[in-house]
């Protein structure tokens, strides 16, 4: 890796982590909520996002390029920090911890979940309601995904926040202050989207 | 009366300090105990160290290795570990201390001989990001521009720095994984790139933090600024490094015909 482009390529990912990768998030878990209006509602959805034209296309370049570009450098970011939240117990440095616990977290799960889904639709699987409520009738699963639903959903609210600072958006103290305030109704948000979806399968 | 002076010759104050012999040698802890007198700083107890260099256990140690000169948190050299956190030894109040105060060196630099440590990767960082403003040619400049005085106020504080290493001992990712300059030096470009004679070379201090070791590889935990102890906000300073290098970002990409203002 040459050395000037570091500040490139790190700058790509804090894009790529909103554009496509985080509205990618929003809209996945959005899908996901027409789970709570019964079954035929969601096979509907999903049906409808799963044959849109150009469909691999866009899975190619809306989510599998970016993401995976994401989570590698993401992991590598995140192995090359020494954590110290035992002498600073300060707000954002939990929060610099949690970001890169999470996004090592989500690399596993968004491994697992897309071997479970997408892989097996490859392999000739219907991904559908029953595939999923299948998935989740297991209590350890459940639990699973609601651990990656909510570290996916912190990793994106949080990510908003870093990547206001990083591209020089909020910089004074108290503008990072109502970003923080922002995110975190972010997080509840889309938290509580992505977990009543969710126990919509139970 | 005499009960008084007992009571005063018996209270103690305990350090327990990480040892090192040489650059390379493997690093051990020390217990000291040694007498406690009013307003000590660690500075002072050190200094009762090195007059009787005897451990806790009574036995006959070396004297402890400590860097030192202003005394009065102005100039950075004492710098070290002091329980868990870096800090000036010389404004280190035993008083305010918890026992056993625990000393060590910051490992984020390489350790020279016990507490002293080697702070020459920022003195080189420094240079690298050209932390001056040039003056010299072959013939009289004659006078720069004014700078305001508001301006100047504000920019005082940035340039009260000492290049301590406080903010880089307690940065995440200052560290031998990365070669991140760390947050003072941020703060640096800054201060220098808002001097208007500072700011004729802006371009190049900022391409100096676009490149290995600048400002993106800050992972905004924040710890800089809780740490540094002369109090410079350091995470809007390189919030502001940021804002700047976004922008000259786009001048680079899109082919802007000058690269300064």
């Amino acid at each position: 890796m040459s050395k000037e482009s570091d500040f490139f390529l790190r700058r790509l990912h804090s894009l790529l982590g909103v554009i496509p990768v985080g509205l990618f998030v929003a809209q996945h878990l959005v899908i996901n909520h027409f789970a709570t209006r019964g079954e035929e509602a969601f096979n509907t959805a999903s049906n409808f996002m799963g044959n849109l034209p150009f469909v691999t296309f866009l899975e190619w370049f809306i989510i599998y390029i970016p993401l995976m570009f994401h989570a590698f450098y993401g992991v590598y970011i995140a192995f090359s920090a020494k954590y110290n939240v035992n002498h600073y117990g300060t707000f954002r440095n939990w929060m610099f911890t949690l970001q890169r616990f999470t996004g090592v977290f989500l690399v596993i799960f968004i491994a697992w979940h897309v071997y479970e889904t997408r892989i097996q639709k490859a392999l000739g699987a219907t991904v559908d309601y029953n595939m999923m409520a299948d998935i989740l009738s297991n209590p350890l699963m459940l639990v699973f995904y609601i651990v990656g639903i909510l570290s996916a959903t912190f990793h994106l609210a949080n990510g908003l926040w870093s990547f206001c600072v990083t591209w020089g958006i909020a910089q004074s103290p108290n503008s990072q202050k109502i970003v923080s305030y922002i995110t975190m109704i972010v997080f509840l948000v889309l938290s509580v989207i992505g977990i009543q979806a969710l126990l919509a399968f139970v | 009366m005499s009960e008084q002076q007992t009571a005063t010759a018996t209270k103690t104050v305990v350090f327990e300090i990480q040892r090192q012999d040489t650059a390379t040698s493997t690093p051990y802890m020390e217990k000291f105990e040694i007498p406690y007198r009013p307003n000590m700083n660690v500075i002072s107890a050190l200094m009762e160290i090195r007059r009787n260099p005897v451990n806790a256990k009574g036995e006959k140690t070396t004297p402890v290795n400590w860097d030192m000169n202003c005394l009065e948190e102005v100039c950075g050299a004492c710098s070290m570990v002091i329980n868990g956190r870096p800090r000036q030894s010389c404004t280190a109040l035993v008083d305010q201390l918890t026992q056993p105060i625990k000393l060590e060196p910051m490992r984020t630099f390489p350790v020279v001989r016990d507490l002293i440590v080697d702070r020459e990767f920022m003195f080189d960082s420094l240079k690298r990001i050209k932390a001056w403003v040039p003056i010299d040619g072959t013939y009289d400049l004659g006078e720069g521009p004014r700078m305001p005085e508001r301006k100047r106020q504000w920019a005082y504080e940035l340039s009260k720095c000492m290049t301590c290493g406080v903010c880089l001992e307690a940065c995440p990712n200052v560290n031998d994984k990365t070669n991140f300059m760390g947050p003072a030096l941020m703060s640096q470009v800054r201060l220098f790139n808002s001097h208007p004679t500072g700011a004729m070379n802006k371009d190049e201090r900022l391409a100096t933090v676009m490149s290995d070791g600048g400002i993106t590889e800050c992972g905004n935990s924040q710890n800089c600024v809780v740490a540094c102890p002369k109090g410079i906000p350091l995470t809007t300073s390189i919030g502001a490094i940021g804002r700047a290098t976004t922008i000259q970002m786009f001048k680079n990409f899109f082919g802007s015909d000058h690269q300064v203002d």
